[in-house]
């Protein structure tokens, strides 16, 4: 929403200055965007000073002028004046500037082989006079220190930009904006001026709304002006066209433009006598099509808003008309349309036919239903005013009345709300200027809605009126007070910062990354789980929800790789969608590691990443957010995005159904696909979603410290196995031949090769043993010795080796 | 005795010297030993009548452990100097670089969202979560945003079916409809989460992060809403002052409804939160429209209260000095080490919110 100040002050009496109108605007809920000159052509034509000239190489005429244009910018511009030297002040023109002579747009562009940065211009060529001999030559005194401003004035009147909230139609017009001001004691409404015009005759023209189901139309004033002469608009409307930026076009149409912006009453003139014989504004029928006046032909569906004429669709009712009734300079008689359309209609049309004009925007908003007879009012004197012509008695279809409507407001609910107190006086001269009758019964208020504001039906909507025109300082502020209704965090939350936090601590660093992806990338990672396409997708590339993390985390490993870094560990905790119906999500971490460890070490051996490296982390992080190690099951099974040999799955606990995480090395097929180029890429999953509550808290789980001081002896074994066997089962078997005395084994050696068969491998262990009652002798040890080889060999068929 | 005595001043001026282990054990063998001059001596001891026996014995004793003691401290003497001249030989180059650092860092948005956390659990909120996945009624019906209001038009809404019923949440809303459906009030929450608009330019991307704040009880009026704000926007700033302003607006789901600007100045390029004549825009505010307290069957005569929503990633943007909104999405390696915190930078109400 534009305007001037000047426009505002016909419907606004003010002493105030523009900055205080400004933050009236802001304070009554009307947020400006900017108060400035619409820039014009004009403001391209900058002072300008040539620092050097030198000769063209490939044209003897033509100079190579270095050119101060202000701001320490330095442009080369090729140049034929003859007075083209240094030290010159001149006007100069950039590139994309239009030459007021002929024109022309300027380029960049070689001249004779030399790239010329825009142009010097001459008096003539600025059409400033006929002087054509050499460039514009400036007096120092003057504009020696203007270079770079602009050597134009720009004569326009500063344009208040208005952001108009979806609420307020009202203030799509200028005196709306008015009205705001004057309630919020910037000044006084002015009232409406309107001279007595003559109307001669009737409007000839049937008009008829039919009565379809949802006829979007529900009121169709018109009136015909006959014997009009259009022409280019009188210089003052030209002016209040052009304030605002747009294009005056014809005395008639400014003029329906102009009452649109001035009270927010959309109009539209037809050419009447290209009218087949009547207006009938009906539903549209499936397949009717027209040419609409953005020169595009619309071809429309069953039950759009249509005004129409014996021959067919003229236009649609409220968002645009047609080419076939548009009025031209050469128009002599002239149909006004003032209507009403209902905004649910308009947006189901123009959403449809994805059109979108001012009309549109103000319809389904909400437009005065009862300023259809102004509009035409306003419009008609102004037409017979500027092009003449004879006005018609005015003609209204209506089959809907309009009548205010009424609430009843109950004072105290506005310092309930607002936390202050207004009197009621004051109140109800708020509501008075705002446009609204009241009158009191009790503490009650009854009030008369204004028609022009469609936003207000409770008494919400009176309190929201009231605060606003009385200024949101007003409102107190109140101190927080710091009781808690529950914990900040529930125990799945807490687990979330401690997990991302306990990741970040092993050396990744943590990035966000979109919930969308590609859909290439992710079918890698889907695995049996839906593809859930985006219909509108911001581009191609990222089309579907992500069904893993790994798809972006591979994207942007590969990015990084790419950028030169080698050995990378991220990660990202989020969501990864199961399906499409709200909730069938699961907070997902996902964390890659990729490159060497100790790259170009001095000191330690450098080795690419392997999976030990990234279960460690994982294990640990499980172990640090307080689960027990002890009852961990490792799984050799993963999803397929993983080497089918190097990952697993960690389960709580041996009897769990659901894993909680899985590791491994990325699947050497995808690395290779995805054109990811490193040593090895080794990552892990772990579902939050799974991972079981601690139900004990920590201080219930510490009550016991019980501890032995009696000796400690460690003993190593040496078991030959079948070479899959798994060092997990063997451990299980040792620990559960008895608990209370032996307290940790340790894997030290895995040995395939000489000395042991093909198909076998030596496991190497070194057992602790302790007992917490005494001090184990020699032949106790020598008994647990034999125990813990018998039973291996028996549950695992292994060998010991000797 | 005078015998002993003598062997006695023989070998403590012998161990004076400057003597190494080997002639220290020498010294010691030749005293202590199975034939040794002080063991000898011990062995005369039967022989003596008793009267001289008892002083002599005495005498023997003191003298011996004079010189086991003198032994004792030669030799650590030794061991010292011979542990000093080897650790000569083990310096080593310690400017050379320590084994490999890995340094982990958190997102400025994940930080940011923990200062906000811990800032409004200062004064009693908790945190909700709702799906990025929304059902249309929850993201705009229930918000009195019905499918006619051209509210609608601003928020370019990405859809997962042609239906346009199934969407990614626009705003983080949705979950105050979601809480108040599932409880009773009072409410006090907020709602950190993604959110989603199909708009892509240097000051947008298509997802980006709000917190939803709460606030239903029986008399919570605007006053409250404003000291909310007010606290938390200079916790958050960590300064001692900062210049605001409510500015009346209009969201569908509040009314009153309010924007908040921030004052700011420019110095050397940079914004400086707090103090100058300009204004930036935060946050979007106001009391829960009626319609909305209707729709999750909490009966509006009885409760009211505030509502704001803020973006996330534009406050953490403010805070830390960061000027694209898009990086914050694209993984830099760079970047993130740049932005980035450390993992035990948690921020808490006790240790402060940001180092």
């Amino acid at each position: 929403m534009k305007f001037t100040m000047n426009w505002l002050k016909a419907h606004l009496e003010t002493k105030h200055k523009d900055t205080q109108i400004i933050d009236k605007l802001t304070d009554v809920g009307l947020e400006v965007e900017s108060f400035e000159k619409i820039s014009s052509d004009l403001d391209d034509f900058k002072v300008a000073q040539i620092i050097s000239t030198e000769q063209h190489p490939n044209a003897d005429r033509l100079r190579v002028c270095d050119v101060d244009i202000g701001q320490q910018n330095i442009v080369k511009v090729v140049c034929g004046a003859r007075n083209a030297k240094k030290g010159l002040l001149t006007v100069y023109a950039g590139p994309g500037s239009v030459i007021p002579k002929n024109n022309m747009k300027l380029t960049v562009s070689k001249i004779r082989g030399v790239t010329s940065y825009g142009m010097l211009c001459s008096e003539s060529e600025l059409k400033l006079s006929d002087e054509s001999e050499g460039i514009t030559e400036l007096k120092p005194s003057k504009y020696s220190d203007k270079i770079g401003k602009n050597y134009f004035k720009n004569n326009t009147e500063k344009v208040v930009d208005l952001s108009i909230t979806p609420n307020r139609p009202d203030c799509l017009g200028v005196r709306g904006v008015a009205r705001d001001l004057a309630a919020a004691g910037a000044g006084k409404l002015k009232s409406i001026s309107l001279k007595n015009i003559k109307k001669d005759g009737s409007q000839n023209i049937k008009v008829s709304i039919t009565k379809d189901k949802n006829q979007g139309c529900t009121i169709f004033a018109s009136c015909l002006i006959k014997g009009v002469t259009n022409k280019e608009s009188p210089k003052w409307l030209k002016e209040k066209i052009e304030s605002l930026g747009q294009k005056p076009i014809s005395a008639i149409v400014d003029i329906t433009n102009y009452v649109m912006l001035d009270f927010n009453r959309p109009l539209h003139a037809y050419d009447a006598d290209k009218i087949d014989k009547e207006i009938i504004v009906r539903n549209s029928k499936k397949g009717e099509t027209f040419e609409a006046l953005d020169n595009k032909e619309y071809k429309l569906d069953d039950g759009m808003c249509v005004i129409s004429d014996q021959s067919g669709v003229l236009g649609l009712g409220g968002i645009i008309g047609g080419t076939r009734s548009g009025t031209e300079l050469k128009t002599k008689n002239i149909l006004l349309e003032s209507a009403y359309f209902i905004p649910r209609s308009i947006r189901k049309t123009s959403k449809l036919l994805n059109i979108d004009t001012d009309a549109k925007f103000r319809f389904e908003r909400g437009i005065d239903p009862q300023s259809v007879e102004i509009g035409l009012l306003k419009a008609s004197e102004l037409i017979s005013e500027i092009c003449g012509g004879k006005i018609s008695k005015f003609d209204i279809q209506q089959i809907k009345k309009y009548k205010n409507s009424e609430i009843k407001f109950d004072i105290s609910l506005f310092e309930k709300i607002t936390g202050f107190k207004v009197k009621e006086k004051e109140i109800i001269k708020i509501l008075n200027d705002l446009g609204f009758k009241v009158s009191k019964k009790n503490s009650e208020l009854k009030l008369t809605i204004p028609s022009w504001r469609p936003d207000i039906s409770q008494p919400i909507d009176i309190v929201e009126e009231v605060v606003r025109i009385k200024g949101y300082d007003n409102i107190k502020t109140i101190e927080p007070k710091k009781n808690r209704l529950k914990d900040t965090l529930n125990k799945q939350q807490k687990l979330f910062h401690f997990l991302q936090r306990s990741v970040a601590s092993k050396g990744y660093l943590e990035t966000v990354t979109w919930s969308f992806t590609d859909s290439k990338i992710n079918n890698h990672f889907k695995e049996n789980l839906n593809e859930i396409k985006i219909v509108n997708p911001i581009s191609s590339d990222l089309d579907v929800l992500r069904n893993s993390i790994f798809s972006n985390l591979a994207i942007y490993l590969k990015k990084n790789l790419d950028r030169g870094f080698k050995d990378i560990s991220f990660f990202e905790i989020g969501p990864i969608f199961k399906n499409k119906q709200p909730g069938e999500q699961l907070t997902v971490i996902g964390a890659i590691k990729s490159g060497k460890i100790s790259r170009l070490n001095w000191n330690e051996k450098e080795r690419s990443v392997d999976i030990f490296d990234i279960k460690k982390d994982l294990i640990q992080t499980l172990m640090e957010a307080g689960y027990d190690k002890q009852n961990f099951f490792i799984r050799d099974k993963s999803p397929t995005y993983y080497h089918p040999g190097k990952s697993g799955s960690v389960y709580l606990d041996k009897d769990d159904i659901d894993p909680v995480a899985y590791f491994g090395e990325l699947h050497p097929n995808i690395v290779k696909k995805l054109d990811i180029k490193t040593e090895r890429v080794v990552g892990f999953e772990i579902y939050i979603d799974y991972l079981k509550d601690n139900k004990v808290k920590l201080k219930d789980r510490k009550s016991n410290f019980e501890y032995s001081d009696y000796q400690k002896s460690e003993r190593d074994f040496a078991f030959v196995v079948d070479k899959n066997y798994k060092a997990q089962d063997l451990i299980e078997i040792i620990s559960s031949i008895d608990k209370n005395l032996i307290r940790s084994i340790k894997i030290f050696d895995i040995y395939e090769g000489e000395n042991i068969p093909t198909g076998k491998k030596s496991i190497a262990l070194n057992v602790t043993i302790q007992s917490s009652e005494k001090t184990l002798e020699e032949n106790d040890l020598e008994n647990i010795n034999k125990l813990i080889i018998s039973t291996v060999e028996s549950k695992s068929g292994a060998k010991i080796r000797s | 005795m005078s015998d002993i005595k003598k062997i006695k001043n023989e070998y403590l001026k012998k161990l004076d010297n400057n003597l190494d282990l080997k002639s220290v054990n020498q010294i010691k063998t030749e005293l202590f030993g199975k034939n040794g001059q002080i063991s000898n001596s011990f062995k005369t001891l039967g022989s003596l009548p008793n009267d001289e026996r008892k002083k002599f014995a005495s005498d023997l004793n003191s003298i011996k452990d004079e010189l086991q003691e003198k032994i004792n401290s030669k030799l650590q003497e030794i061991e010292i100097k011979e542990i000093n001249s080897k650790l000569e030989n083990e310096k080593l180059d310690v400017t050379l670089p320590e084994r490999e650092i890995n340094q982990g860092k958190i997102h400025p948005v994940s930080q940011v969202i923990d200062e906000i956390s811990s800032i409004f659990s200062e004064i009693g909120f908790s945190v909700e979560e709702g799906p990025d996945v929304e059902n249309e009624h929850y993201n705009f019906t229930a918000l009195n945003t019905p499918d006619n209001h051209p509210a609608r038009d601003m928020h370019d809404t990405f859809y997962l079916d042609n239906k346009k019923e199934i969407l990614l949440r626009t705003h983080t809303s949705p979950v105050q409809v979601r809480t108040m459906l599932k409880g009773k009030p009072p409410f006090k929450i907020i709602a950190p989460g993604r959110t989603y608009r199909s708009d892509s330019d240097q000051t947008h991307s298509p997802m980006f992060h709000q917190v939803e704040g709460l606030h239903i009880d029986k008399d919570i009026n605007m006053g409250h809403l404003k000291g909310c704000l007010n606290y938390f926007i200079k916790s958050f700033f960590e300064v001692d002052k900062i210049k605001m302003r409510f500015r009346p607006s209009h969201f569908p789901f509040t009314e009153p409804s309010a924007e908040v600007d921030i004052g700011y100045e420019l110095k050397d390029g940079k914004i400086v939160i707090g103090e100058g004549d300009k204004w930036l825009e935060i946050l979007g505010c106001g009391m829960v429209h009626p319609n909305v307290l209707k729709n999750v069957n909490v009966n509006p005569d009885k409760y009211q209260g505030y509502a704001f929503g803020i973006g996330i990633d534009r406050l953490g943007m403010l805070k830390y000095g960061i000027n694209d909104l898009r990086a914050f999405f694209e993984t830099d390696y760079r970047w993130l080490n740049h932005f980035g915190f450390d993992p035990l930078d948690v921020p808490s109400n006790y240790r402060g919110l940001s180092r």
